[in-house]
């Protein structure tokens, strides 16, 4: 009601013990200070490890799985009579293993207005030759276009130029780890053996590191064309369409539908790489319950700040109320008390938060694992700073609650008697 | 019925702490405007229990209180702490002023706590108040700077910041030497002579008593003595 008496009376309580107020305040810049760094930090990291596999693997993947039909002929010769047929040892149909119509799918994902970008591919396993012994292999046939726009392929390409693989026919980028075991350095001709015993030469123009020993090892790339040729397949051929959504929850309702549709399979990236989500889920949480629990050990120290405050200014309290304050007023007085204290650490902390989060973000980190990475990686996300502001306003406000209400329960006629 | 101030009607209180123990029975008590009254008696009669409940702050009683001819029974506490703010000024054996504002801004918050005039309206009247008290010249120190005697001066200005319709005491002259009691007296005397204000001072300074218009003397809870 009276707002800028009771504002004025709580600034002179706050002037007079500055000191106390100060390290009230300073303690809730401090816890702010951290809530901000550890969450930029670990959003930083979140978003890194996520784009370790995340970033690279597409939303949905559309591919043939090889199965037993069905329904086995028998079945459907003997439908409208009343036996049961046991198959025993059903093997798996001779099949393409190739998406049947896949240009016509391209062509209808590609008006969808849900869907990002395409990239088809095909798989191929193929031997490295190295001498006299034989290397396991996978060679990935890309359009190394829409591979780099959708799933950032470039960034991994560590050495070389990707683009060679589409200007230079039979050119392959080797996966670092395959190409160490080779021997080989940009430049070399290597030969590959493909299943079916086909040989082909392939001209190194490009070594790939993801990060991920095993995938390094194995994986090479070449263009779509490249592998059809290694394959012996016809132009259309190809095993997986990968799709990149515009949002991407809603793949694994949309792998459902087109599923459905092309009368293909397809995984969805949340069934495929759940445990990533999980990490990632679980990271946070940690560091909101360690930011969430300084800001509460700020809030004690107001809480005994305050409380002592009162013991000490116990007279004016009770005066102030013998001259016409009412306990509301008494409580008013304390709670801007309290919330000065945390809306003026709560901003220091904020800019401090920033500070450091700017400082992590300089030092440097370098691993081999992680091409593109050099410095720490750091998230800054308004959404942190929101909730850091809030939450100081809200414990400073908790912890001046109690206090404020026993101010306000004060009963003047015990003090003044008492003296 | 509009000739009183304040009524008090067989006011009793108990105190129940333990064992349960009667303070107040059966206080009948009748302010007129402009009296100086002065309640006395031994320590532990009651005295100071009545004032307080008669100030408003203590509500733990029976029997009816009227302020103004309002009853003050089943009034909530922010309407009660309105009445303090309005109808009564008070003055204690402490003096209780505020050390982190000026000896003006102590008188004057009970006045911007009512909110009814502007801020240097109210400035303006705490300055009179203070020169009637003969102190308008400490009115920028800080209450630590002034001496016992003064600071209850300040304490009767603040209490009068409302013009009140009653100034209650408690000792206000307790903790003060010879002199500096007789010149708060010569101030009561003359609040209530020219300015017609109603007092009510509790005192077991006898001396002090005597010189009143009116003297309560209360024993046991009771009223013993009311006497012009």
């Amino acid at each position: 009601m009276n707002f800028k008496l009771t504002y004025d009376i709580a600034l002179s309580l706050l002037t007079a013990r500055w000191k106390q107020t100060l390290v009230a305040a300073v303690g809730v810049m401090f816890s702010i200070t951290m809530f901000i760094a550890l969450l930029s930090f670990m959003g930083g990291l979140n978003h890194l490890l996520d784009s370790l596999i995340v970033n690279r693997t597409p939303h949905i993947r559309l591919y043939n799985q090889l199965q037993q039909a069905k329904k086995q002929p028998l079945e459907l010769y003997n439908a409208n009579k009343k036996s049961h047929n046991f198959i025993s040892s059903i093997k798996p149909k001779d099949e393409n293993e190739g998406l049947r119509n896949a240009n016509k799918i391209v062509a209808t994902l590609k008006k969808d207005p849900r869907v990002e970008g395409i990239a088809p591919k095909l798989i191929a396993q193929v031997f490295y030759n190295v001498g006299r012994t034989d290397v396991n292999g996978l060679i990935n046939g890309i359009d190394i276009e829409e591979e780099s726009r959708l799933f950032f392929f470039k960034d991994y390409v560590v050495d070389g130029n990707p683009d060679a693989l589409k200007t230079t026919p039979n050119s392959i980028i080797l996966g670092k780890g395959a190409a160490e075991k080779m021997l080989t350095s940009i430049g070399d001709v290597i030969q590959v053996t493909s299943a079916a015993g086909q040989q082909m030469q392939l001209k190194v123009v490009g070594f790939y590191q993801s990060g991920l020993k095993e995938v390094d090892d194995v994986q090479s790339f070449t263009s779509v064309i490249t592998t059809q040729k290694l394959l012996g397949k016809p132009n259309t051929y190809i095993t997986d369409i990968q799709i990149k959504l515009k949002d991407l929850l809603s793949a694994p309702r949309l792998a459902k539908e087109y599923s459905s549709l092309f009368d293909v399979d397809a995984i969805d990236i949340q069934s495929a790489n759940s445990q990533f989500d999980t990490g990632s889920n679980i990271r946070t949480t940690i560091s909101y319950s360690v930011g969430i629990t300084l800001l509460v050990v700020a809030g004690f120290g107001i809480y005994n700040i305050l409380n002592m405050m009162i013991y000490e200014k116990i007279d004016s309290i009770a005066i102030l109320k013998a001259t016409g304050f009412s306990g509301n007023d008494v409580r008013n007085i304390f709670n801007i008390i309290a919330l000065s204290i945390g809306i003026a650490g709560g901003f220091a902390g904020l800019l401090a938060g920033l500070g450091l989060s700017g400082i992590i973000d300089q030092i440097p980190f370098q691993t081999s694992a992680l091409p593109t990475v050099t410095t720490y990686p750091v998230e800054y996300n308004p959404r942190f700073y929101i909730i850091g502001a809030l939450f100081s306003v809200l414990t400073t406000y908790m912890a001046g609650y109690l206090p404020s209400r026993k101010a306000s329960k004060i009963d003047p006629v015990i003090i003044i008697r008492g003296k | 019925m509009g000739r009183f101030v304040l009524q008090a009607k067989k006011i009793n209180k108990w105190f129940k702490e333990q064992t349960s123990f009667k303070a107040l029975s059966d206080i009948d008590l009748e302010v007129k405007r402009g009296e100086f009254i002065s309640i006395t008696g031994k320590s532990g009669c009651g005295k100071s229990t009545l004032l307080y409940i008669l100030s408003t702050m203590d509500t733990d009683y029976e029997g009816e209180l009227l302020i103004n001819n309002v009853s003050m029974r089943g009034k909530e506490e922010a309407e009660l702490a309105r009445v303090r703010n309005e109808e009564i000024g008070f003055v204690f054996q402490f003096h209780y002023l505020l050390n982190e504002f000026s000896v003006l801004k102590n008188v004057m918050l009970p006045g911007l706590k009512l909110n009814r005039y502007s801020a240097e309206e109210i400035e303006h009247s705490a300055m009179q108040k203070l020169k009637i008290l003969g102190i308008e010249s400490e009115a920028t120190k800080m209450p630590n700077q002034l001496s016992g005697g003064q600071k209850q001066r300040v304490a009767i200005a603040r209490a009068l910041i409302n013009n009140p319709l009653i100034i209650m005491g408690d000792e206000p002259t307790g903790n003060l030497d010879k002199k500096n009691s007789d010149i708060v007296f010569d101030i009561f005397k003359e609040l209530a002579n020219v300015y017609q204000q109603t007092l009510l001072i509790v005192t077991h300074d006898n001396e002090f008593a005597a010189r009143t218009s009116r003297i309560v003397e209360m024993e046991d809870g009771r009223i013993t003595v009311n006497r012009k």
